[in-house]
C-alpha cells in the first residue's frame, strides 16, 4: 500500500450532523483525533467522528483505506498510537476488546466470525453471556436460579432470532448456514450483547440486490426497535445512500470528506478519491 | 425447540452417572464377597484416581483445547501434601476417612492455588508455547518436591529445599518428606467408596460446567477466540477458571492416590505420567466425557493385566495404541474400513435371499 | 578460566541439543507435527553404531555410516506407516501416535538389546584431548562435536536456501496447499525431511554417546525433551532458532549445575525457559504470527 498522503491539506467539516431526536443527548461514540502506526507504517490517521444515540453512520472509502482498522480500534482489538476513543462517555484507553464490548459497542466482522460448532441458539446464547446473571458457583452446582437464568436467555435469544427471521434455524449447526444466513446471525449476536451502538462491517458482502434492500429495511428496523446507533462500512453505495443519515469518507488512512449523503455525492474529493482526478 | 431434560447432552450425562454408579456397585459388592482377587483389589483405588485426572485434563485438553502436558506435576503436589498432611494429623483425628477427606481438600486446594500462580504468566501463551511451558512447570515442580525436606521437630513445621538432609531439633522428631527418598511409612487410608465419591463429584463439577453459560463461553473461545472476545468474554479469565478447576481435581486425584501405597516419591510424577493421562483423554475422546472414564479404566487395567507377558507387554501396548490412533482418526483407514462394511452387510444380505428362495 | 571451561563443556553439550532441536524444528515447520519419538531415534542410531563397531568390530566411521543409514529409512518408514496416514488430522491425534511410537522403539530395543546399560567406545578416541592456555582442556569429543554441528548448520542453511529440494521444504512449511499447487510433490518432501531429521538423529546419538558413554533404551528420553525445549526457546519451526535454544540450553545447564546446584538443574533450566518464553512468547528467533481481524 502506497503511504504518502495528498500533498494538499483537506478541509474537514467540523460540525456533526445529529437527527432532530438527538439534539442535546449525549455521544454514543466520541473519537478523536484517532490515528494508529504499524511500525513505519501510519495506518489511520487524525480521524474524528461522533455519533449520536441512534444515528446512522456510514464509513466508505476505496479499498485498503483503513475502514476496519478504524473498527478494530473501536473495539479495542488495535491499541491506538494517538487520540482518543469514547463509548458512551468512557475512555477506552488500554482496554482489553472484552472489556470495551461490555461499555456498549459490539460489531460484525468482514470475514465472518461465527461459532461454527455451535447452534444457531448457542451462538447467540454466547453474545448474551454478560446479560446473563447467574454465579459462578450456582452455574457450577447447576443450582435452580441456573435453570431459571437459562430460561430467561433462551426466551429473549428466541425473540432476537425471530427478529431477523431466524427462528426456525435455531437448532442447526451454524457453520452449515448459507452465506447470506450467517450474516444476518452475526448481526444477531452482536445484538444480543445489549449494546448502545453497533458496528456492522461489509453486512452487505455477498448478497444480491433482493437480499441487500431486505437488509436496508433491517438496518432501519434495527435502530427503530432496539433504538441504537449505527456505524456501518460498505461498498454497496445504494445502501449506504439510502440509509445512512450522515457519511464518513476515508482514504488512505484519513477522513476527506464528512456530511449528508447529498454533500458526499457532491464532494469533489471523494470523486476523485473513487474515480481518480479528471483529466482536464 | 430443546426440552432441557430430553435432549442428547443430558441422556449422556445420565448414561454416564448411572454407568460409574453401576460400576462401583457390581464391584463393592464383589469385593465385600471376597470375590476379587488381590490384583483387582489392587487397581480400584488407582483406577479412580486416573478416571479423575483423565476427566480434569479432558476439561483442559478436549473442552478449552489447550494442551497441557504437566498434568501430574498437580497430581504429585496433591499426593505429596496430602500425604504430608495426613500424616501430621494421625495422632489428632482419628477417623481415617475424615482424614482422607481432609488430606484431598487440601492437596486439591494447594494444586488449585498452583494452578492459579502458574496460569498467570502460562495463559497468555498460545498453542505449542503453552504445551511446553506446562511442560516446563511439570518437571519443575518434580525436580523442587524431589529435592524438599519436609518435618516437624521443636522449633514447628519446617519446609526446606536443601541437597542434603538438614539437621533436625529436638529428639525423636523425624522428616516426614526426605529429598529424593520421598515420604516411607504412609498409613494406607485411601478407600474404594472415597475413590467412587471423588469420581461422582469430579463428574459433577465437570458436566455441569460444560453444559452451563460458562461451558458455552469456552467452546466459543475454543471455536473463534477474537469473535468470543468481540461479544465481551475475557478469554485469560475463562482459561483461568478452566485450568484452576482442572488443578484442584488433579490435586484430590493425587492425594488419594498418594494415601493408597505405604511409600511415594517424586519420580513418579513425571513427563511420562503426564503423557499417559494425555493419551487417555485422546483415546477416550477429546471433550467426551463417559470416554475419559473408559478409557481411562481400560487403559489402566490393561498393561497391568498384560503383566504375564512379561517382556513383550509394553511392545504390544504400544503397537495396540498406534492401531488405535490410526483406525480412530486416518480418514484413509476409516474410508477403508467403511467400504469393508458395505462389502460385508451385502454379501450378507445375498446369503440371506439364497437362502430364502 | 574455569568459566571458559563452562562455556566450552555447555557448547559441547549445547550443540548435540543444536542437531537434535534441528530435527524436531524441521519435522515440526515442515510435517506440522511434533514427533516425540524423535528422542528414540536417537537411542537407536546409537545402538546401531555401538553394534556396529563393538560386535562387528568395525572402524568407527563405518558405524557413524551405518548408524545414519538405518535411522534414515527407520524415519522413513515411521514417517509413512504411522504419521502419514494421519495427514489433515488435529495436531494431538499425531502427537499421541509419536508417543506410541517412542514406547514402541524404546521397548524393541529392550528386546534386542536388554536394559542394562552398555558401555559406548567413544568414535573419537584416536583424538586426544589437548590443552589450551594451561588448564582449559578440549577433548576429541568436543571439539568433534562443535565442528559437527556447525558443518551440519551451514549446510542446512544452504540446502534449504540453494537447493531446489531445500526450497520446496520452505514452500511447504508456509503454505502447503499452496506448494501442491505449484507442482510440489508434498509427501516426498517431507519424507525427505523426516529422512533429513532422522539422519541428524544418528549422528547426535552417537556423538552424545561419545561424550557420555552410558546407553540404555531410555537413553533418548531426556535429551529428547531438552532439545524439544531448545527448538521451542528458539522459536520452533526456524532452524537458526533451533541452534541458538540448542547452545543456549547447553550453556544454562552447564551453568547452573556447576554454580547453582547439580540436583536442581532440572528446575532451573526449565526455570529460564519459562522467563524467555515470557518475554518472546514466540521464542527468540520465532515470529509471532499475526491473526487478520
Amino acid at each position: 500500500m502506497n503511504n504518502h498522503y495528498p500533498k494538499k491539506t483537506v478541509q474537514v467539516p467540523t460540525f456533526n450532523t445529529y437527527r432532530e431526536t438527538d439534539a442535546g443527548k449525549p455521544l454514543v461514540l466520541d473519537v478523536r483525533n484517532l490515528g494508529i502506526d504499524f511500525g513505519g507504517l501510519t495506518a489511520v490517521d487524525s480521524f474524528n467522528v461522533s455519533l449520536g444515540p441512534t444515528e446512522i453512520c456510514g464509513l466508505i472509502g476505496p479499498n485498503g483505506a483503513g475502514k476496519t482498522t478504524v473498527f478494530n480500534l473501536l473495539t479495542g482489538v488495535y491499541q491506538p498510537t494517538r487520540g482518543s476513543v469514547l463509548v458512551n462517555g468512557i475512555d477506552t484507553k488500554g482496554m482489553s476488546a472484552s472489556k470495551v464490548t461490555k461499555l456498549g459497542i459490539a460489531r460484525t466482522f468482514q470475514n465472518i466470525r461465527l461459532f461454527t460448532d455451535m447452534t444457531v441458539l448457542d451462538n447467540v446464547k454466547v453474545g448474551m453471556h454478560n446479560q446473563i446473571k447467574c454465579a459462578f458457583l450456582s452455574s457450577t452446582l447447576h443450582l435452580p436460579s441456573y435453570y431459571a437464568a437459562e430460561r430467561k436467555a433462551n426466551q429473549r435469544a428466541m425473540e432476537l432470532l425471530d427478529f431477523m427471521g431466524l427462528a426456525e434455524l435455531a437448532d442447526q449447526k451454524a457453520g452449515s448456514l448459507p452465506y447470506g444466513v450467517q450474516r444476518r446471525l452475526e448481526i444477531v449476536r452482536a445484538l444480543a450483547t445489549n449494546p448502545s451502538i453497533i458496528l456492522l462491517d461489509e453486512p452487505a458482502a455477498g448478497m444480491n440486490p433482493s437480499e441487500t434492500t431486505e437488509l436496508m429495511h433491517q438496518i432501519r428496523r434495527i435502530r427503530d426497535t432496539f433504538h441504537i446507533a449505527i456505524f456501518l462500512i460498505e461498498h454497496d453505495m445504494n445502501l449506504v445512500m439510502n440509509v445512512c443519515e450522515t457519511i464518513a469518507v476515508l482514504n488512505y488512512g484519513r477522513l476527506i470528506a464528512k456530511g449528508t449523503p447529498e454533500e458526499i455525492r457532491q464532494n469533489p474529493q471523494v470523486i476523485e478519491a473513487y474515480l481518480g482526478k479528471e483529466d482536464a | 425447540m430443546k426440552k432441557t431434560l430430553l435432549n442428547k447432552n443430558s441422556r449422556t450425562n445420565l448414561i454416564t452417572y448411572l454407568v460409574v454408579i453401576v460400576a462401583f456397585a457390581v464391584m463393592q459388592t464383589l469385593s465385600s464377597q471376597g470375590k476379587l482377587g488381590s490384583a483387582v483389589t489392587g487397581y480400584l483405588v488407582p483406577v479412580c484416581c486416573y478416571i479423575v485426572l483423565a476427566v480434569s485434563l479432558n476439561l483442559l485438553v478436549g473442552i478449552c483445547g489447550e494442551l497441557s502436558l504437566g498434568h501430574a506435576g498437580f497430581m504429585g503436589v496433591g499426593a505429596f501434601s496430602g500425604v504430608i498432611l495426613a500424616t501430621m494429623l494421625k495422632d489428632s483425628i482419628p477417623s481415617p476417612v475424615l482424614r482422607l477427606v481432609l488430606a484431598m481438600v487440601f492437596g486439591g486446594v494447594l494444586a488449585g492455588v498452583l494452578g492459579f500462580l502458574i496460569g498467570i504468566p502460562v495463559l497468555r501463551l498460545q498453542g505449542d508455547y503453552l504445551a511446553i511451558v506446562t511442560l516446563a512447570f511439570g518437571e519443575i515442580m518434580k525436580n523442587l518436591i524431589g529435592n524438599m525436606y519436609v518435618g516437624m521437630d521443636d522449633s514447628g513445621f519446617r519446609l526446606v529445599l536443601a541437597t542434603a538432609k538438614p539437621k533436625l531439633i529436638g529428639k525423636g522428631h523425624k522428616w516426614i518428606l526426605s529429598g529424593a527418598m520421598g515420604i516411607t511409612g504412609i498409613k494406607r487410608i485411601s478407600t474404594f467408596a472415597v475413590g467412587f465419591g471423588l469420581v461422582l463429584f469430579t463428574l459433577f463439577v465437570v458436566l455441569n460446567l460444560i453444559n452451563s453459560k460458562e461451558g458455552r463461553a469456552i467452546k466459543a473461545v475454543r471455536d473463534n477466540r477474537i469473535a468470543a472476545q468481540s461479544v465481551g468474554i475475557n478469554v485469560t479469565a475463562f482459561r483461568m477458571k478452566a485450568f484452576v478447576v482442572s488443578a484442584f481435581l488433579a490435586g484430590m486425584a493425587g492425594a488419594l492416590y498418594g494415601l493408597n501405597f505405604s511409600s511415594l516419591d517424586a519420580s513418579k510424577f513425571n513427563f511420562n505420567t503426564s503423557i499417559n493421562i494425555l493419551v487417555f483423554v485422546v483415546l477416550g475422546g477429546m471433550g467426551n466425557i463417559l470416554g475419559s472414564v473408559i478409557s481411562a479404566t481400560v487403559l489402566y487395567i490393561l498393561p497391568e493385566a498384560m503383566r504375564g507377558l512379561r517382556d513383550y507387554r509394553m511392545i504390544i501396548y504400544a503397537i495396540v495404541l498406534i492401531l488405535v490412533m490410526l483406525f480412530t482418526w486416518s480418514p484413509k483407514v476409516k474410508e477403508y474400513t467403511s467400504v469393508l462394511a458395505d462389502r460385508c452387510k451385502r454379501m450378507f444380505s445375498h446369503k440371506k435371499e439364497a437362502a430364502v428362495k | 578460566m574455569k568459566f571458559l571451561q563452562y562455556c566450552i563443556n555447555g557448547i559441547s553439550i549445547g550443540s548435540i541439543y543444536a542437531i537434535i532441536a534441528l530435527g524436531y524444528t524441521m519435522v515440526y515447520g515442515i510435517g506440522k507435527m511434533l514427533n516425540f519419538a524423535h528422542g528414540d531415534i536417537i537411542m537407536v542410531g546409537a545402538y546401531i553404531c555401538y553394534c556396529v563397531t563393538n560386535y562387528m568390530g568395525l572402524p568407527p566411521v563405518v558405524g557413524i555410516l551405518a548408524s545414519m543409514v538405518v535411522c534414515t529409512l527407520l524415519g522413513i518408514v515411521i514417517e509413512g506407516l504411522a504419521y502419514k496416514p494421519l495427514r489433515g488430522t488435529p495436531s494431538l491425534a499425531v502427537l499421541i501416535t509419536a508417543i506410541g511410537v517412542s514406547y514402541f522403539l524404546q521397548n524393541a530395543a529392550q528386546l534386542l538389546w536388554g536394559s542394562n546399560p552398555k558401555s559406548f567406545t567413544s568414535v573419537v578416541s584416536s583424538i586426544q584431548p589437548f590443552h589450551l592456555f594451561g588448564s582449559l582442556t578440549i577433548t576429541g569429543e568436543v571439539l568433534v562435536t562443535v565442528t559437527a554441528s556447525v558443518v551440519i548448520m551451514v549446510a542446512l542453511t544452504w540446502f534449504t536456501s540453494k537447493t531446489r529440494i531445500g526450497k520446496s521444504m520452505r514452500a511447504v512449511s508456509e503454505d502447503r496447499d499452496a506448494a501442491q499447487l505449484m507442482g510440489i510433490n508434498v509427501n516426498k518432501t517431507i519424507s525427505i525431511t523426516f529422512a533429513i531429521g532422522s539422519a541428524l538423529a544418528a549422528v547426535a546419538g552417537v556423538l552424545m554417546c561419545s561424550s557420555i558413554p552410558v546407553l540404555q533404551p531410555t537413553t533418548g528420553s531426556m535429551p529428547g525433551i531438552r532439545a524439544f525445549t531448545a527448538a521451542v526457546l528458539g522459536g520452533i519451526g526456524s532452524i537458526p532458532g533451533a541452534m541458538l535454544g540448542g547452545i543456549l540450553l547447553g550453556i544454562i545447564e552447564t551453568f547452573a549445575k556447576a554454580f547453582l546446584s547439580t540436583q536442581f538443574s532440572d528446575a532451573i533450566v526449565f526455570g529460564v525457559l519459562i522467563l524467555i518464553l515470557l518475554v518472546k512468547p514466540a521464542g527468540l528467533l520465532g515470529k509471532q504470527v499475526q491473526e487478520k481481524v
